[in-house]
């Protein structure tokens, strides 16, 4: 281990000289396993004749379109055949030496989902606006915590404490707004939260070298500890004072939110929504369109060569761990201020740790992780939608999927997915 | 741990040489820290003493007293609820609470063992509590589900608790092992598979409870069930199985062929492969017998404790697990002796909450901070003013990449 600190771990140094022979055969493999499950058991077994109806319009929406009706069993074999069609084609790239495009995994993604849904919703009808609004919905913290992942780990640091880092921001803005009675205050607190509990995780690993994934889960466990406890003395028995901070109000957008089905759901939010837009393509442009990200990708991929450039390594480290924190806690400010209107003890139920898993699955892109929140976003959505009209599978089967996807994703089936090569290593300068 | 003393440590084993050369003072000092943190947070919530502090400036005495009486009460609660009870009415009932504290520390052991051992072989078992949901399942199942002769019974139980936390961590270990895949990441979200799968599993005709609307299973058949030993508490059987298992684990690794091996790796995986030994197979090995032991965890939890399966059988003990393991040292012993630590922390939390109202999350708050003052020795010692050693920087390599 000693010389795999000086060198570059082995597993990228073999991927780097064989450029233009190595394949990986897996992504299309996978590809084509899911189209073919998709066909057989979305298309080919179910019994024809039924219907799935989607609803378009929201009944305040200004344009109304007609709910669209397919027959279910020849939509879902067709975009089960969409999707062998484009495992075909992800074959074929592959064939040709090519890397399978992120793109081509969205789409296969999109219609894998679609395929699903029409099949799951055969015979009765989900409004598809209300399910994109739900999905939004649940993925705002997750695409808030996988940025806050992906600047800690882009510099190496491994940030298990996400969760913790929501739920801080959660209790925060949530007590701060009730204090003062203002909502926009727990809006400034919220970030304030995560930046403390991202503190503590950035002196402890960055300053003292102490094992990252230790002081998250620890830290993950100390939040939870300290919001239950206070919960317990102060939010609920004072609740007048202390836990009753309010929401955001939901802002249409002139124009934009009258576009058809996704007007409403991307463009009458709350503010917390539209910062959320803001900072995904904030994020995308820094971290790869100026010096700040190259800095940023340079101390996760080579802290040596970053110090030799003459970036202080630790010290990016140190500001990005805080950075991630901030945006972190802002996310947590969604569960209280935007969606709940006050706030209740372990309100965050895991979000942090599929965040997490969306950082992975989006590999530690903006664009991706959002992406692979919203996928999974959709799966939670989707499985309380389908509770009420009779789901074909179990709940708790759709609540496993972005776990389930993610294991896969990490073992390599799902695409080829490359951590920054000294992601959770410490730097000591000798 | 004498067999730590070589020069040559590397990955898992310096972390916990940094935590062994710390000394017993450091343990004992992190342990202080943390409750006296703790009691600074009973003592600003408690509403008494906000109320004396009002006035602070014209009678300082009040808030003082008040400070003492909100801190000294909680802390007094927690001592009777988890050692002696001095006001019970016989010396048998003062000694419930000891009980009480060997009952919550049971399953710690157990749970404690199968991170330490991972830890042993350079993994990080963040998997214990999916490995204890599923073995209590199948312990469970087989403990309600089937008809056998008493001690048969009860013997083919804890198998199956062990059969399934081998199975839910092998699962880990063989993904590490064949694709590299980073074992926290995967042990993580086999903890949220493993929850949701018991949730649908108690939503079944199998597994439900006839004439229950809660998710809750049949009680274990008496043949099954651990006996216990006192009227008065849960405390049972299932303690010496935990006992026996950190014996077997003692033996494991310190008398053991497999064990040398997986320090082997845990020392340093690349000198391992050179000698011969098989990186991939030790790592599955390690958590096959690790997932194993909190599986068993599981089983005692449900044949012994609970009685019956339901969604919350493994409560916070997988977090505990890895304090429990981290404060042993990673060590068979260690992890008793934390084991016993926190049982004791859980056992008197529930007095504290009902005797003076402070609430029980208190134990997570001080559980958490024991481990982070014991991971980061500079601190502690800077706090204390104790002689700075040179701090080993290479605590942080357990893990490696994400």
């Amino acid at each position: 281990m000693r010389t795999e600190l000086a060198t570059r771990p082995a597993e990228s140094a073999d991927a780097q000289p064989a450029v233009a022979l190595t394949r990986h055969w897996r992504t299309p493999i996978m590809f084509g396993l899911f189209g073919l499950l998709a066909l057989v058991v979305f298309g080919i077994l179910p019994d024809g004749g039924r219907a799935s109806t989607f609803g378009l319009s929201l009944t305040d929406d200004a344009i109304q379109l007609a709910p669209i009706s397919v027959p279910s069993k020849l939509a879902a074999t067709l975009l089960a055949l969409v999707c062998l069609g484009i495992a075909a084609y992800a074959a074929w790239q592959t064939y040709l030496g090519r890397r399978v495009p992120l793109w081509l995994s969205i789409t296969f993604g999109v219609a894998f989902v679609l395929s699903f849904l029409t099949w799951a919703v055969a015979g009765s009808e989900i409004s598809l606006t209300s399910a994109l609004q739900g999905t939004l919905a649940l993925s705002v913290p997750l695409i808030f915590g996988a940025l806050c992942g992906m600047m800690g780990e882009r510099t190496g640091v491994i940030n298990i404490a996400i969760e913790g880092q929501l739920l801080a921001g959660a209790f925060l803005s949530g007590v701060a707004a009730s204090l003062v009675g203002n909502v926009w205050v727990g809006l400034i607190a919220a970030p304030l939260a995560g930046l403390a509990v991202a503190w503590v995780l950035a002196v402890f690993t960055v300053r003292y070298f102490v094992n990252q994934i230790i002081v998250g889960v620890v830290l993950n466990v100390l939040v939870i500890g300290v919001t239950n406890f206070l919960y317990s003395r102060l939010l609920s028995p004072l609740k007048d004072t202390w836990n009753s901070p309010g929401r955001f109000p939901r802002l249409k957008i002139p124009v934009l939110s009258e576009i058809p089905v996704i007007g409403p759901v991307l463009f009458h939010q709350t503010i917390i929504v539209y910062i959320m837009y803001v900072v995904v393509v904030l994020a995308h442009i820094a971290l790869f369109r100026t010096r700040w990200g190259l800095r940023v990708r340079a101390v996760g991929e080579h802290p040596e060569a970053a110090d030799t450039a003459g970036i202080g390594v630790n010290t990016v480290r140190f500001r990005n761990v805080l950075l991630g924190g901030a945006l972190a806690g802002l996310g947590g400010a969604y569960f209280t201020l935007g969606a709940v209107g006050l706030f209740s003890p372990e309100m965050t139920a895991g979000a942090g740790f599929i965040a997490l898993a969306a950082m992975i699955m989006g590999r530690w892109t903006p664009i991706g992780a959002v992406f692979a929140a919203l996928l999974f976003g959709f799966a939670n959505n989707l499985q309380s939608v389908l509770g009420i009209i009779g789901s074909p599978i179990p709940s708790e089967f759709m609540l496993m999927a972005p776990y389930l996807l993610t294991i896969f994703a990490v073992a390599g089936l799902v695409g080829r997915i490359r951590p920054p090569a000294f992601n959770g290593q410490p730097y000591i300068k000798s | 741990m004498s067999e730590n003393s070589s020069n040559e440590l590397t990955i898992g084993q310096r972390f916990f040489r940094e935590l062994t050369t710390g000394g017993t003072a450091l343990t004992l000092l992190s342990i202080l820290l943390a409750m006296l943190i703790g009691g600074v947070l009973i003592v600003v919530s408690d509403p008494d003493v906000q109320e004396t502090a009002a006035y602070f400036l014209s009678r300082p005495t009040d808030t003082l007293l008040a400070i003492w009486e909100s801190a000294s009460s909680a802390y007094a609660a927690m001592f009777a609820g988890s050692v002696i009870d001095f006001e019970a009415a016989s010396f048998g009932e003062s000694l419930i609470p000891l009980a009480d504290t060997l009952t919550y520390a049971t399953p710690l052991i157990g749970a404690g063992l199968a991170v330490a051992l991972a830890f042993r072989a350079g993994l990080l078992n963040i998997g214990a509590q999916g490995q204890i949901l599923i073995g209590a399942t199948l312990a469970g199942l087989v403990g309600f589900g089937m008809d056998l002769p008493p001690v048969v019974h009860l013997g083919f139980a804890v198998l199956a608790g062990f059969i399934g936390g081998a199975i839910w961590g092998g699962i880990a270990g063989l993904i590490k092992a064949k694709t590299g895949a980073h074992e926290v990441i995967v042990t993580i979200m086999l903890n949220h598979i493993a929850a949701l799968l018991l949730a649908y599993l108690l939503t079944t005709q199998l597994f439900r409870r006839k004439g229950q609307a809660a998710p809750i299973s049949p009680f274990v058949a008496d043949s099954a069930a651990l006996p216990r030993f006192f009227a008065d508490s849960r405390l049972n059987l299932g303690l010496f199985v935990m006992l026996l298992a950190a014996v077997y684990s003692w033996w494991l690794l310190s008398r053991s062929t497999m064990g040398f091996r997986f320090k082997a790796v845990g020392h340093n995986p690349h000198a391992a492969t050179t000698a011969g030994i098989s990186v991939g197979r030790s790592y599955t090995a390690v958590m096959f017998i690790g997932g194993g032991l909190a599986g068993i965890a599981g089983a005692s939890q449900v044949l012994g404790t609970e009685s019956y399966l339901s969604t919350s059988i493994a409560g916070e003990l997988g977090f505990d697990a890895i304090t429990v393991a981290l404060l042993g040292r990673s060590s068979p012993i260690g992890t008793v002796a934390a084991s016993l630590l926190f049982g004791a922390l859980r056992a008197g939390a529930v007095t504290m909450q009902a005797q003076t109202g402070t609430p029980i999350d208190i134990v997570l708050v001080v559980q958490s901070l024991i481990v982070l003052f014991i991971a980061a020795p500079p601190l502690v010692r800077a706090v204390f003013r104790l002689k700075v050693r040179a701090a080993s920087p290479m605590a942080a390599e357990v893990g490696g990449k994400v």
